[in-house]
């Protein structure tokens, strides 16, 4: 399968990009690790003119921790994040996430960028950063501004990235107290999209009373989903499990999967409330410092 | 319209003018004629197109070859010679890690990186570690003892019983 011919452009700077996104408009589309946009390409499901590629651009792949938050370059490559010692210690979940992106060789080129600016609710980061409630930064001619990631997937395959915009960084607030995170999701085989997915992350006080919650879900749903709900079960209370059972049953109820070729609408309810429960666990576990796996 | 891109292949430096729209597999397989890389289920699921660029293993088939310019590539015709069989080579005939051979090509260049990166992988680490790489016909068991053959090789051990494993 060939695509459809296309121009392409390798900008070597920031800015040299976004001028270019700016005279092309609509017409041009950004390259980054392409393991979503070089398929949907050779399927001719997508057919832009002009390539802009960012991987010539320099500056834009790194994981550092700054005043308390985590800032991930928008080309980190997925592999990047999985070997990162800081996501080791205090973000286990994108190592859990990383693990299940696809497989080691689209996870080479794949980008946690690319994985948000794709606006699937199918991919794994959305839920993530979700559940780590992450600010999203997105660069043009004019500046830079912020984006709250609750404000940032507008629908399918949208996102608040604009014409002539490029998704910068990803910053994730370090929460206070003793914290845990995990992702997991059930997939048919390895490298399938998720049936479902759950991201979540607990914070804890002295006390052990919760926080901060943050629940995120993958594909059972139009948009990446927060599970307001189950959050507020969790919130402002120590966790027991009747809380973890009703933040769980919660997630399935307002989710809003369909039938399709991974699962009934049923199955997948079933999946999100079973899901839910066992990563709030694994999240509980990971804050006490139980388990670092 | 075309560019011109340069690609060192297996050392050798090539200069090519190719269309942005020409896949890397295709630059390898038709126009350097490196048929080695076979293209399996052009849908980047079966990895029988993974070759290295600057030593990471990538899916040849879903990589623009304007992307790989300047880059440094290795493929299945720079690993080893007829004579002198790399370890993995080695250990997938020794261990009857393959039988059409179709998706070996792409094995092999997966588990290059995975050994360069972690040379006393796990059974678990090896079967994670080609996750990405799909055999019809071995069920992977002999391929997981090649790979852990090439392992013990790489690191100057005695290699493991290459006696193949009927279960």
């Amino acid at each position: 399968m060939i695509p459809e011919p296309f121009e392409y452009s390798a900008p070597t700077s920031l800015s040299e990009a976004l001028t270019l996104l700016r005279e092309l408009g609509d017409e041009a589309k950004i390259l980054a690790g392409g393991h979503s946009l070089i398929p949907m390409m050779k399927l001719r499901f997508a057919t832009p003119t002009h390539l802009v590629d960012l991987n010539r651009v320099p500056g834009l792949s790194y994981v550092t921790e700054e005043n308390g938050v985590l800032r991930i370059g928008a080309m980190t490559r997925e592999h990047e994040l999985d070997e990162s010692p800081i996501v080791a210690e205090k973000f286990p979940i994108f190592r859990d996430a990383a693990r299940l992106i696809a497989d080691p060789q689209v996870r080479n080129f794949g980008t946690v960028g690319g994985n948000l600016a794709h606006g699937d609710a199918a991919n794994d980061q959305p839920a993530v950063m979700i559940a780590l409630n992450a600010e999203v930064v997105i660069a043009s001619l004019d500046g830079e501004r912020t984006v709250p990631i609750d404000d940032f997937f507008y629908g399918f395959y949208m996102t608040a990235v604009q014409e002539g915009e490029i998704l910068t960084e990803i910053r994730v607030p370090i929460q206070p107290g003793r914290t845990g995170n995990a992702y997991h999701k059930s997939e048919r085989k390895v490298g399938d999209y998720a049936t479902a997915g759950v991201a979540v992350q607990v914070s804890l006080d002295d006390d052990g009373v919760c926080t901060y919650a943050g629940i995120g879900l993958t594909n059972v749903n139009p948009t990446p989903m927060r599970a307001r709900r189950s959050e507020e079960a969790l919130l402002g209370r120590r966790i027991d499990e009747d809380a973890i059972a009703a933040a769980a049953r919660y997630a399935a109820e307002d989710c809003n999967p369909s039938d399709d070729l991974r699962g009934s609408t049923a199955y997948k309810r079933r999946l999100v409330r079973v899901l839910t429960q066992r990563m709030i666990h694994k999240a509980l576990e990971r804050a006490h410092g139980r388990s670092t796996h | 319209m075309t560019r011109d891109i340069t690609v060192t292949i297996n050392g050798e430096q090539h200069t090519v003018a190719v269309e942005p729209r020409l896949l890397l597999v295709h630059l390898i397989r038709e126009k350097l004629n490196l048929t080695g890389t076979h293209i399996g289920c052009d849908t980047s699921s079966c990895g029988a197109c993974t070759v290295l660029i600057n030593g990471k293993s990538a899916k040849s088939c879903t990589i623009l070859a304007v992307q790989a310019d300047g880059a440094s590539i290795t493929t299945i015709e720079g690993v080893g010679t007829p004579e002198a069989l790399h370890p993995l080579q080695e250990g997938f005939r020794e261990c009857h890690g393959l039988h059409c051979g179709f998706c070996t090509p792409g094995m092999i260049m997966r588990a290059m990186e995975l050994l360069e990166k972690n040379p006393n992988p796990t059974e678990e680490e090896i079967r994670w570690g080609i996750a990405g790489n799909l055999c019809r016909c071995t069920g992977y068991n002999n391929i997981v003892k090649a790979i852990q053959y090439a392992a013990a090789k790489l690191r100057g051990e005695e290699t493991p019983s290459t006696e193949p494993e009927f279960v």
